[in-house]
């Protein structure tokens, strides 16, 4: 593959002595966006969890192998940093509800004990919440808290505090399994929008959806990377027969 | 049948409901009743005045009300950075495990301990302490006075804040905080911006009510208070509290006039923990974090 963002090489996540991820080998594409879709506690969430070393934070996460980010180990950096240049959206909706919908967005640089200008904060804002299609629908209630908005345009506003913080890679954890079909389809329309700007690594519970909207799919079963491929060829022509069954829906 | 059982249960919970209200009520009555002789005996001077001498039936309840605030505010003060040191420990940095069993079974242990225990050791640890410091610092050396109540009530206080809070902080989601790990935030600046913001009405709560058990704690701060009931100049004088003039001087207390003086103290002690109470909750109320979704 040319020009890969991210790599693993025989990546191996722990909990406590459970081994959940075997010798995970994958060339993540850069400015693509990459599904990783299996069944429940296949070990999809863990593996994206690496990717920003957030497993370490579970009780008992452990991680071996390695994983590069361009030409650094991202294992071997400060987690911190690594967290500033890999964004999350997680599963649930989750701005912050001490927070209004301005500062949610730059809530990375506040955290961070940034300092910010005035202007340079509302342009980052009004950026991120373009980016991220919510800037028609709030921008005249930028000061009012994030928890009044719908399911859907807090999810939004979570991808926006993302963006905020220029990531080269963005980790999407079933970014759309809380929200109705509608929703779904703004934020998978998104997803294929922004993918010029940032990398994008989506874990889905939802064949559909990898179907849609992901360049490339990974399946992952028990822990193990079964296949790994373009989605068009992985969803026409599987390889392995593990795939095949779990795209006819056999298990999963 | 299982109409009549339902009924009966009802009537039984409501009876009890209406029963507490009724004895509560029945408290301030009684405490109004028969605090009525010293007010029309003294008027409003009671509340305002500072001179308490019952041989001359002079009832100037301010010295008492003034040693409550001071020594229940000073002790929670003091109380404060251990509790939320404890409270931080215990909830978000050691939430289970061996250690944190221990300590959390330690600091509950600290409010199972009888007050006329910290009595003693109040009078015969803390009190010759500070009267060293009092030697020190070249003041008359009471030992006793709001310093040592204010101590020892710090210490009789910790565990309500400490496991309120620390419950508190356990319920801060944890996607919030993952959410701001996620942006790269140290645990610090998780702590700092997620978990106090997210569980500040439960801490103030926690806050509160320990105010509320220093306000009205009589046993351990009638032994080392020093009792005297003169205004305090400082926070090394002898002193009394509401609480503890009580506890002093209900046993000696021979004429009516006297009685109802000593009654209208418990009543001022009573609006007193009950305002408190009201106030907390609105203080709740006000600023916890609505989560719509």
């Amino acid at each position: 593959m040319e020009n890969p963002i991210l790599i693993t090489e025989n990546l191996k996540a722990y909990y406590g002595n459970h081994l959940v991820l075997k010798d995970i080998n994958l060339e993540i594409p850069r400015l693509n966006i990459t599904a990783i879709m299996g069944p429940s506690g296949c070990g999809k969430t863990t593996l994206l969890r690496c990717f920003n070393r957030l497993h370490e934070l579970s009780p008992g996460g452990r991680i071996e192998g390695q994983i590069w980010l361009g030409d650094t180990d991202i294992l071997s950096l400060d987690p911190i940093m690594v967290r500033r240049r890999i964004g999350m959206v997680f599963q649930r909706p989750n701005p912050f509800p001490t927070m209004s919908i301005y500062d949610n967005v730059i809530a990375g640089y506040k955290l961070n004990g940034m300092k910010l200008s005035r202007v340079e904060a509302d342009e980052i804002v009004e950026r991120a919440l373009r980016g991220a299609a919510l800037w028609d629908e709030v921008k005249d209630i930028l000061h009012r808290r994030g928890t009044f908005l719908s399911g859907g345009q807090q999810q939004r506003l979570c991808i926006a505090r993302a963006l905020a913080m220029n990531p080269e890679v963005i980790l999407l954890d079933e970014p759309t399994s809380a929200l109705d079909p509608k929703a779904t389809a703004h934020i998978e329309e998104l997803l294929i929008s922004l993918k010029s700007r940032v990398t994008i690594i989506i874990v889905t519970h939802n064949i559909g959806q990898a179907g849609r909207i992901a360049d490339y799919t990974a399946f992952l079963y028990l822990g193990e990377l079964v296949e790994f491929g373009p989605t068009e060829r992985l969803f026409t022509a599987p390889k392995d027969r593990r795939t095949e069954e779990y795209l006819s829906g056999k298990f999963g | 049948m299982k109409q009549l059982s339902d009924t009966l249960f009802n009537a039984v919970v409501r009876s009890c409901a209406i029963g507490t209200l009724i004895l509560v009520s029945g408290l301030c009555v009684t405490l109004v009743i028969h605090a009525m002789p010293v007010f029309r005996h003294s008027g409003l001077s009671f509340l305002f005045t500072s001179t308490w001498d019952p041989l001359r039936q002079q009832f100037g309840a301010l010295p008492f009300l003034v040693g409550t605030v001071i020594t229940a505010v000073l002790g929670v003060l003091i109380s404060l950075p251990f509790s939320l040191s404890i409270a931080f420990f215990l909830g978000e940095y050691f939430p289970s495990g061996k250690l944190s069993i221990f300590f959390q079974s330690a600091t509950d242990l600290l409010a199972g301990i009888p007050s006329v225990i910290y009595g003693f050791w109040g009078l015969f640890v803390v009190a010759p302490f500070m009267q060293k410091i009092e030697i020190r610092l070249g003041i008359m050396p009471y030992g006793v006075g709001i310093a040592t109540a204010s101590i020892i009530l710090a210490i009789m206080i910790v565990p309500y804040t400490a496991s309120i809070a620390r419950e508190i902080i356990k319920l801060v989601p944890s996607d919030l905080k993952e959410a701001a790990y996620a942006l790269g935030a140290t645990r610090w600046e998780v702590v700092r911006h997620v978990v106090i913001p997210y569980a500040h009405s439960g801490i103030l709560a926690g806050i509160l009510l320990a105010l509320g058990r220093a306000i009205g704690e009589t046993m351990a701060v009638t032994m080392v208070i020093g009792n005297r009931n003169e205004f305090p100049k400082s926070i090394f004088d002898p002193a009394n509290t509401m609480a503890s003039v009580i506890a002093n001087e209900f046993a000696e207390a021979s004429d009516d006039i006297y009685l109802s003086a000593l009654i209208a103290v418990a009543l001022l002690l009573f609006l007193f923990t009950t305002v408190m109470n009201m106030f907390g909750r609105f203080v709740i109320k006000k600023l916890t974090v609505r989560q719509e979704s």
